[in-house]
């Protein structure tokens, strides 16, 4: 029998049910204590990484940040979700903002900012509204936001806008792309200010380590990394967002919406800037940083994505790099012509046009654009065609040369 | 950790991918350590660079038109 899923950022009522109010947040958890020092040191012995898909360790940020502070850091609290595969983001937001609030506010305390800035993909409007009436409550009841001072700022519904060094440019110019680093936000960032950059998932589960410790975060997780994540799963269609363990398995995490192992063929796992892995391969696996990066792979955002048998990789990886090659921001050559080219390449081998040529030159391509953009849009899409070489390559080859597809639905809609 | 280079450190080439246009002058000046790929934008070859190629990289970094190379100090622990 499975053992029952742990719900901490889940808990409480029904996520369908919509927003958690300030009333039944403060009811069911208390009161969030406040921010200092020595939460820093709590979330560093927690060993949480931060669920942006970086996985940096969240400890080490905040005081990377309040080392430079001099109480005037900005807290930039990224909840853009750019990511088409990924909705972990706006369903926390949605239904519960005030886990989200609990821990910008205890992120500003304990770095040392006076500005929280709520960055919200313009595209998640029940996400704002519920973030919109959680400061509104707030207010009402005398938790006002005051000090420091909290707004919410839409975030271009563009793929790049929600990287950190696009998100402070947004803030600052209203220009959601990249810059180049060094500054790094932490460096100088809104305001050219000190800026923490923390995806909303992140600061929800730093204000239950505030509340419970250290410790009780750490009684979740299978393997070496502990506590749990949110994560996005898409089979045939349909998208679920659920909370697991670290560690927990593809295998359990198909089992608990319905997938089997033999209705796909692969798993895409990390969302678009993640890879591909076959399905006997991903299904034992479990879910944790260190296992996946094992497997050449990372949770990345938290997307964990089912191929339907019927549905060809070399399609839905076309799909895919047409869509990367589309979001470039525009302003390295390398990602604007190499993403393109490669894009179109793709494309021509899936839909029976391609060459051996065609092939050849994206197998050359894939091994030259990492590290050669302003931000690493173009890694994680070569990234991404690699898995997919590497996975589905019998079946790259075969629409290359012969110009054949073993998947009847070579159109249908994937990952 | 990174600053203005002095003598006795080695040193690596940056380039400003936003700023790179793709002139393709570094290259022609420094073809042991920058090729240009299928679009003319440079790949620069990682790690410090060599004492008997370091005036040969200063010039490159002075001539490429939209200033996008640079040379930054490699930290002591990363030296080749």
């Amino acid at each position: 029998m499975m053992k029952a899923p742990v719900q901490r950022l889940l808990g409480g009522p029904p996520i369908a049910a919509g927003m958690e109010s300030f009333a039944e947040h403060l009811a069911r958890l208390g009161p969030a204590p406040r921010g200092n020092a020595a939460m820093i040191s709590t979330l560093e012995a927690s060993g949480l990484l931060g669920r942006g898909g970086a996985a940096f360790p969240v400890g080490r940020k905040w005081r990377a940040v309040a080392e430079r502070s001099d109480a005037r850091a900005v807290v930039l609290v990224n909840g853009a979700e750019g990511e088409p595969l990924s909705a972990k983001d706006r369903t926390l937001m949605t239904a519960r903002p005030h886990l989200v609030l609990d821990g910008a506010l205890l992120a500003a305390q304990s770095v040392g900012a006076e500005e929280v800035v709520l960055y919200v993909g313009s595209a998640h409007s029940a996400a704002r509204a519920a973030l919109s009436r959680a400061m509104a409550e707030r207010s009402s009841t005398g938790e006002g936001l005051a000090t420091p001072s909290v707004r919410l700022v839409d975030a271009p519904a563009r793929y790049v806008a929600g990287e950190e060094t696009a998100a402070v440019h947004f803030v600052n110019e209203a220009d959601a792309r990249p810059t180049s680093r060094p500054p790094r936000p932490f460096e100088r960032g809104v305001g050219g200010q000190p800026t923490l950059v923390q995806n909303v998932e992140t600061l929800a589960h730093a204000a239950l380590i505030a509340r419970f410790g250290d410790g009780w975060y750490r009684r979740a997780g299978r393997g070496e990394l502990r506590g749990t994540t949110l994560l996005t799963t898409t089979a045939a269609g349909r998208s679920v967002v659920v909370e697991v363990e670290l560690g927990t398995t593809v295998a359990e995490v198909a089992a608990g919406i319905g997938e089997s192992r033999e209705s796909a063929h692969a798993v895409l796992v990390g969302g678009y800037f993640g890879g591909w892995l076959p399905i006997d391969r991903a299904w034992s696996l479990g879910l944790d940083p260190h296992e996946l990066r094992g497997a050449g792979r990372a949770l990345g955002c938290g997307v964990v994505s089912f191929l339907p048998n019927d549905v060809c990789g070399v399609r839905a990886t076309a799909r895919i790099m047409e869509y990367m090659a589309g979001q470039s921001a525009a302003q390295c050559g390398p990602c604007v012509f190499g993403l393109r080219a490669i894009a179109d390449a793709t494309s021509r081998i899936a839909t029976g046009l391609g060459t051996s040529d065609d092939l050849e030159r994206i197998g050359r391509w894939v091994g030259q654009l990492a590290g050669r953009g302003a931000c690493r849009h173009p890694d994680g899409a070569v990234g991404f065609l690699y898995s997919a070489m590497t996975v589905f390559g019998d079946e790259f080859a075969g629409h290359a040369r012969s110009r054949t597809c073993s998947r009847p639905r070579a159109l249908g809609r994937a990952a | 950790m990174a600053g203005p280079p002095t003598p006795q450190q080695h040193v690596s080439l940056h380039v400003d991918r936003i700023r790179c246009d793709g002139y393709g002058m570094c290259a022609e000046l420094l073809p042991e350590l920058i090729e240009l790929d299928d679009w003319g934008y440079p790949i620069v070859r990682p790690g410090a660079v060599p004492d008997e190629l370091l005036d040969h990289a200063v010039h490159a970094v002075d001539v490429c038109p939209p200033l996008a190379l640079r040379l930054r100090a490699v930290a002591a622990s990363r030296a080749a």
